[in-house]
């Protein structure tokens, strides 16, 4: 009798494991449902075309171009990119290579922290700081390309730091002892040896940068002008995919929210690109 | 007697022009630490010198009116949206570790689409997730905009976070814990959750902590999910905002940057509360 409870309680507790465990497949299943139910149509009605490449967004005319918004998406992306990414790369071969273990212990909770602060506040931060800074130095309204990326660019610093420290870390130590049995400097054994050792796992640390880059939203909202058109340079307002969708969500109905959620469609489709190259880097170097 | 002179200058010259090089190499790296550290002190700086002089009783005060825009509806609400998301995401995250790590042969097939799913879930931009709650629990249910859609949204972001901490801590668990228990006759489940589990605990503890500063400083998920009524919310089926959400909507009303200030400031301070706790959380995993 007890036996049998027992082995009743074995089954059904595994079953319920089993169950918990197909719980984030269902989420990736119900999200892709609801987005491609709703946004595929809307792009076959759209027409592909002119809905990917149409440069003009002007929902009261009904006409429906997210290019600007994936343009913009890629500026703003590009632009952290070119920003965050040598910073953070410097910044974790110093963790890694170049600290005293008490400097340390100082500064990984501070980069830490750096991670930990809520998007909206580095917006508030870029919007009193960063916005105006540029207003002053350029003379223009100062929200635009230029202040997104910078703001994007630090946004992107713990986790390009985080990939890359853990990277170098991962190199064997005998290669930089050999360097330096060759002569080399500390400087060069870590330039020249284990930085490019360590290159794919750098490589997943900036895929992943870019992927915090394009999906984030409200920071980017608050310093990047939101204008709907194609950036003429580098200090002119633009709107990214993640901006539009907040942006118009609250009021748009009909054609104009499907056109929304196919622009989070396309925003998806980026984004899984993404974590693929960064699946496949990762695969390679550990 | 000349060329050995003139091999002797050469190589003086190699070693100089190596240590400019190091030199050069080294100052990059310092530049590029202090720049960071430059960053995190301007913004800790700026939040905390506009944020604290804002600080007063009255943004504290039980009722939120548009001539005081007090923050404790928004506190208590965070605290609501937290405890909820976790119910929901904890013991699910907790589950399906447990069948990844102690459950699943090798080579399983599921366990290979279970892996991918989570890794695709936690690079989903938030504004992504907010988007579908809205379409499933505000439209599709027909809720509106509900504490309860905005906890189930979350839920789902932060459930990858709690299933990776959780098998990381499962698998750090020695496999002589499993066996003396088995050898002293006890079953499989009993051993998984009497034994194999209470040894994970800290590692579990760093991964909710972890989870709690994703849902304190979500904004994009809730904005559509929750909505952004200032009050405490009357139940589970009425919108309230977080702290986060807060601050964008007094943002995007233009007229409380001192107070945007002031709830910045207080989620600044949370965060640092829960980096603490990550932290104490982590020293003790690594003591043990």
């Amino acid at each position: 009798m007890n036996k049998n409870v027992n082995a009743v309680k074995e089954i059904g507790m595994k079953i319920v494991f089993l169950a918990a465990a197909c719980v984030s497949i269902a989420a990736v299943v119900l999200i892709c449902l609801f987005l491609f139910v709703s946004g595929i149509p809307a792009i076959a009605e759209i027409g592909a075309g002119s809905f990917l490449l149409g440069s003009r967004w002007k929902p009261l005319s009904g006409l429906y171009g997210i290019f600007p918004m994936i343009v913009g998406s890629l500026y703003v992306t590009a632009g952290a990119v070119l920003i965050g990414v040598p910073i953070g790369i410097l910044t974790a071969v110093y963790l890694a290579e170049f600290c005293r273990p008490s400097v340390y212990r100082i500064l990984k909770p501070a980069i830490e922290l750096l991670a930990g602060i809520p998007s909206i506040v580095y917006g508030f931060f870029g919007l009193m700081v960063i916005v105006p800074e540029v207003q002053r130095i350029f003379g223009t309204s100062g929200k635009g390309v230029l202040s997104a990326s910078v703001l994007l660019g630090i946004m992107i610093l713990p986790t390009v730091i985080g990939v890359t420290e853990a990277a170098v870390r991962a190199v064997p130590g005998n290669y930089y002892e050999g360097s330096l049995a060759l002569g080399a400097t500390h400087e060069r054994s870590v330039f020249r040896v284990m930085i490019p050792a360590a290159g794919s796992g750098i490589v997943a640390g900036v895929v992943l940068g870019i992927g915090r880059a394009i999906g984030e939203t409200m920071a980017v909202i608050m310093v990047a002008g939101n204008q709907a058109v194609i950036p003429k340079n580098v200090l002119s307002g633009v709107r990214t995919m993640t901006a539009n969708i907040v942006l118009e969500m609250g009021y748009a109905a009909d054609l104009h929210r499907d056109a929304l959620i196919a622009t989070a469609v396309v925003l998806l489709v980026f984004i899984l690109l993404i974590n693929l190259s960064f699946s496949l880097l990762k695969g390679r170097n550990l | 007697m000349k060329e050995r002179m003139m091999r002797k200058k050469t190589q003086r010259e190699q070693l100089r022009s190596a240590q400019i090089t190091a030199l050069l190499m080294r100052s990059m790296v310092y530049a590029a630490m202090l720049a960071t550290i430059l960053v995190l002190g301007l913004i800790l700086g700026y939040i905390l010198i506009k944020g604290v002089p804002h600080l007063t009783p009255s943004l504290f005060a039980w009722k939120y009116t548009s001539e005081n825009v007090s923050v404790l509806p928004a506190i208590i609400n965070t605290i609501i949206m937290t405890l909820l998301s976790l119910i929901f995401a904890v013991p699910i995250g907790i589950f399906s570790a447990i069948y990844l790590v102690e459950y699943a042969k090798r080579g399983n097939r599921l366990v290979a689409l279970v892996r991918l799913t989570a890794e695709t879930l936690a690079g989903i931009p938030s504004i992504v997730y907010g988007l579908f709650g809205f379409l499933m629990f505000a439209v599709y249910f027909g809720w509106g905009y509900t504490v309860l859609g905005g906890a189930l949204t979350l839920a789902i972001m932060i459930l990858p976070l709690v299933m990776r901490t959780t098998e990381e801590a499962l698998r750090s668990v020695p496999d002589a814990y499993r066996e003396g228990s088995f050898g002293l006759g006890a079953g499989k489940l009993r051993t998984v959750l009497r034994v194999v589990l209470p040894s994970a605990v800290p590692g579990i503890s760093a991964g909710i902590v972890l989870s709690i500063g994703r849902i304190v400083g979500e904004t994009a998920a809730l904005i559509y999910t929750a909505g952004t009524v200032s009050g405490i919310p009357q139940g589970l089926f009425s919108s309230g905002r977080t702290l986060a959400v807060h601050m964008y909507a007094l943002y995007s009303e233009g007229l409380y940057m001192d107070e945007a200030a002031a709830t910045a400031v207080v989620l600044l301070a949370v965060v640092m509360l829960i980096n603490v706790l990550s932290g104490i959380t982590a020293r003790k995993l690594t003591k043990r």
